[in-house]
């Protein structure tokens, strides 16, 4: 007899998601993924300087932030055929890999780690036992039994204290936790080491854009960064040492622990590695620009279709036809009228809520196809796009990984486990390890470019009378990011964000065809209904993101009825 | 392998000297004198942590990641020495039932000793409906929720006064929490996201005088948000000899110059942006080349736009006088009265709101 569980609020990622999961004889069988809260934000862009675009859009999610900001100033710069200076390229490809390092180390130890580490039974570790292990995994300076001794008191005292806070009613002790005490004691040291090094990448960032969350160095056209060598008013050389130094801090934690981390929960349950594949195909942007034109990259897009390597086709520059014909957005299942399926640049719905329907329409967000798919977006998908075109430094990262997992597992494992809920945090980390490498070749390209005495930051914006239309595309932390601008007389006429967390946790489709978190449920074990801590493993892989994901929408005809008073 | 730092003080994430600084900072920020300094840490690491249930409403999780990013005190040593987070969506191990579970728990247990957080505005249109948690409304959420708070923090500009969403047309009727809770103490700190120096203060005067810090007639404390950014800004020599940024990249802005041509909104903005910096390493967005777009003002998306162009009314010195600026500011915002301490900060949105361009 099937059991229906429903997850409400799913925590520990941003924005507010319900899951519905029938389970029958231990392993979902179907699955409904819901987004419970909605902003109107392009409503509010309508009629707006699309030069303030980015200002608002960047509102969309603190988590993901510089994200729309990025995607943001490209959709415009891309309806008005504007270039941007190198150096301008350069600043705002550092601000990206800086966002994801971070966004990365959080996303594992904060907000997914306490799906596969038991704070608990770190209590009873053996310390010394705990640096062998760590000692035997990386080279990290600060994996002594001392630390982890101490932090074990740490943790005893605040369970002692009897206020758990945050750590309370976790799920402590339950069957599918599998980590020796040793291996969850070493997570809870590096969790709490993790908050320092994500904090180090947010001030690397804070010296570029001025604040963050929420840069503030960005411009239709470049950034706002000046750069003078000789002034205490600019980036000079002085705080280009300082970003690139906490770079490599960063860039040391995430190749000593976070990657070692990642590896060794994933050969530690490796009978996890069948779960949680899902829709399989997958879809990537480029992103991390090598010249003005926007036409190379350091990282690749393209698309996979059903798993197969074989069918990789590229997307190639920001202006690649291929990505911008081939999206499109369906609201059959959504709380919008009617149910119909849009490009972007056409989009103009309605809300309208209706309570959760089965059958019918149960989510805030939309579900995007890309002809006519589902497509799977994230780190995973950026890694196999690469992978299967034969992108060098992705090729080695990625098998260095499978290479770890397979000792520490003690089975060989190729890039097909990737397909999976464990596949998707491997592959972060190896992005997150890539983009550490690339930050810092980015800093060597813009101090070239400044050696040469070239100081352009910003290409003025003009906006001629009639329309334009205009893409912007970003790899974020989360995966394909795309805004969509249409421009009439130098105002917003119409404005759609397609997120990544739009992508994975749409709903079904007009056919039927579930979305990326909901496929990714079925068949995923569930050893006890009232404790769904699988199905939370599952989900917090893809990085949910929600203020993402149900930012859209055309408020006309929205009723705006009575205020309830309190 | 011997560690780098053995000893509990060094711990990363726990480390008391980063602490410690917070507080000093606090201290000056709050206006205390040193002496104070051991109060307000003996009130922050008392045994019984106080407890503090944070709420997300509409909201895009940037003052949480703005906290994530605080170092004094840094994010692991508030959850384990300062406070007891007893509710926290983005950081809290459960989620469903047993999420909801900790929130009743410690509502019940903590009743009227709590301190309640919030983040992100209400949305009241269509019954609330566009914004639920565990199958409730945020409005129903507050309701039962904030009348049993001893104090309420409406943390960034959405919490305080509806935020983006609540920009014209507010499609979502978006409010913030002052427009809908009374009878609860209510301390605002609006930023977009406010800096945590800012949260880190209020919760220690909390903390230390068991009473919120004095606020201007827009419920936000004074210690933070008691000058104008033009009055601390440190282009404000620029602006008074008449040397501007004519555009981003120019000579101008390479060297530092006033941002007010390109749309600094510092003229009419009330915060500690220039004196608290971001991410200590000593940057504010008007350092970086950016001007100010005015987030810690109510309806700033609508009063504040388009962020590029000029604030209007501003009379530009170019003649060096001082005198010449500040008469400036007072027009701005429609006060005769002088001095800082009652700037009156009321009517600075309502009174510019202009609304955005229909045509």
């Amino acid at each position: 007899m099937a059991q229906r569980i429903t997850i409400d609020p799913i925590t520990r990622i941003e924005g507010h998601l319900r899951i519905d999961a029938e389970v029958d004889g231990g392993q979902v069988t179907k699955a409904w993924s819901s987004g419970q809260m909605w902003r109107g934000i392009e409503t509010i862009l309508k009629g707006r300087d699309p030069r303030d675009a980015w200002l608002f859009t960047q509102r969309i999610c603190g988590v993901c932030t510089t994200v729309h900001a990025l995607a943001s100033v490209r959709a415009v710069e891309n309806a008005l055929k504007l270039e941007i200076p190198l150096n301008a390229q350069y600043i705002r490809n550092i601000v990206m890999a800086i966002h994801a390092l971070q966004d990365h180390i959080v996303h594992f130890y904060v907000l997914s780690a306490l799906d596969w580490v038991d704070v608990v039974s770190a209590l009873s570790a053996d310390p010394k036992k705990t640096a062998a292990l760590a000692n035997s995994l990386s080279e990290w300076p600060n994996n002594s039994a001392k630390r982890f001794a101490a932090v074990q008191g740490k943790v005893k005292a605040l369970v002692e204290s009897g206020q758990l806070g945050p750590f309370a009613n976790g799920y402590w002790g339950h069957p599918a936790m599998k980590l020796p005490p040793e291996a969850n004691l070493m997570a809870v040291s590096h969790y709490l080491e993790s908050l320092d090094y994500q904090r180090k990448a947010t001030q690397a960032l804070g010296i570029i854009s001025g604040k963050n969350p929420h840069i503030q160095n960005l411009s239709v056209g470049g950034v706002t960064t000046a750069l003078n060598p000789d002034s205490d008013s600019a980036l000079n050389m002085e705080r280009l040492y300082w970003i690139k130094q906490l770079i490599q801090e960063v860039r040391g934690f995430i190749q000593q622990v976070y990657l070692p981390d990642v590896v060794a929960v994933g050969a530690l349950y490796k009978d996890w590695l069948p779960y949680g594949a899902g829709v399989t195909n997958y879809l990537a942007v480029p992103d991390m620009v090598l010249n003005a034109k926007a036409t190379e990259f350091d990282l690749p897009g393209g698309t996979i279709m059903n798993g197969d390597l074989g069918t990789v086709k590229g997307i190639t520059s920001f202006n690649d036809d291929y990505f911008r014909d081939n999206v499109v957005e369906n609201i059959a299942h959504a709380w919008y009228k009617g149910d119909w399926s849009k490009h972007p640049y056409e989009e103009d719905d309605v809300p309208n809520y209706t309570e959760f329907q089965d059958d019918g329409k149960y989510s805030w967000i939309k579900a995007p196809r890309f002809q006519g798919q589902p497509m799977q977006v994230g780190p995973l998908s950026q890694m196999l796009v690469g992978y299967a075109q034969g992108h060098k430094p992705i090729i080695e990262n990625v098998n260095n990984a499978l290479s770890l997992v397979s000792s520490v597992a003690g089975v060989t494992v190729g890039p097909e486990v990737l397909h999976s809920t464990l596949g998707r945090h491997v592959a972060r980390a190896v992005r997150a390890s890539m983009l550490g490498d690339l930050a810092l070749k980015h800093w060597d390209l813009l101090v070239d470019n400044i050696g040469k005495g070239d100081l352009e930051i910003f290409n003025k914006p003009v906006f001629p009378q009639g329309e334009q239309q205009g893409y912007g595309i970003h790899e974020a932390p989360r995966g394909v990011l795309s805004h969509w601008v249409v421009i009439q007389d130098g105002k917003i006429k119409n404005y759609q964000c397609v997120v990544p967390s739009t992508w994975n946790a749409g709903p079904r489709d007009e056919k039927g065809v579930a979305g990326p978190y909901e496929a990714s449920l079925l068949g995923n074990p569930v050893a006890d209904a009232e404790k769904p801590l699988e199905v939370l493993r599952t989900i917090h892989s893809f990085d949910p993101c929600i203020a993402c994901a149900v930012h859209t929408v055309d408020a006309n005809g929205v009723e705006l009825s009575k205020v309830k008073a309190l | 392998m011997e560690d780098q730092a053995g000893n509990m003080e060094l711990i990363s994430g726990l480390s008391r000297r980063g602490f410690l600084k917070g507080c000093t900072l606090a201290a000056a920020a709050l206006g205390l004198s040193e002496a104070m300094i051991p109060k307000l840490l003996e009130a922050a690491e008392s045994a019984q942590r106080p407890t503090v249930i944070w709420l997300h409403f509409q909201e895009c999780t940037g003052c949480t990641e703005s906290l994530l990013r605080g170092s004094h005190p840094d994010i692991g040593r508030l959850l384990l020495d300062v406070i007891s987070l007893d509710y926290h969506e983005t950081v809290m191990v459960p989620s469903g039932h047993q999420a909801e579970k900790s929130l009743h728990d410690s509502v019940e247990k903590n009743k009227g000793k709590f301190v309640l957080v919030v983040e992100g505005a209400i949305p009241t249109a269509d019954n609330g409906n566009f914004c639920k948690i565990a199958g409730r409304t945020a409005m129903d959420i507050l309701a039962e929720v904030g009348p049993k708070a001893a104090a309420v923090i409406s943390l960034g500009t959405c919490a305080a006064f509806g935020g983006i969403q609540a920009a014209d047309p507010n499609p979502t009727g978006a409010k913030g929490v002052q427009d809908l809770l009374s009878g609860v103490p209510i301390v605002n700190i609006p930023g977009c996201p406010p800096n945590p120096v800012t949260f880190l203060g209020t919760v220690l005067h909390y903390l230390t005088f068991k009473r919120l810090p004095n606020c201007d007639n827009l419920g936000r404390p004074l210690f933070a948000y008691g000058r104008r950014i033009h009055d601390h800004c440190e282009r404000r020599a620029h602006f008074d000899e008449g040397r501007f940024a004519e555009e981003f990249g120019d000579y101008g802005h390479k060297n530092g110059y006033c941002l007010y041509k390109v749309g600094c909104k510092g003229p009419e903005t009330f915060s500690n942006c220039p004196a608290a910096r971001f991410n200590d390493v000593d940057v504010w967005p008007v350092s970086v080349g950016h001007g100010c777009i005015g987030c810690t003002e109510p309806n700033f998306w609508d009063s504040m736009t388009p962020f590029y162009e000029r604030l209007p009314h501003v009379k530009i010195p170019g003649t060096g006088i001082i005198a010449d600026a500040d008469s400036a500011g007072k027009k701005i915002l429609g006060v005769a009265a002088a001095g800082a301490a009652i700037h009156a900060a009321v009517g600075i949105g309502k009174a510019k709101l202009k609304g955005k361009d229909k045509e």
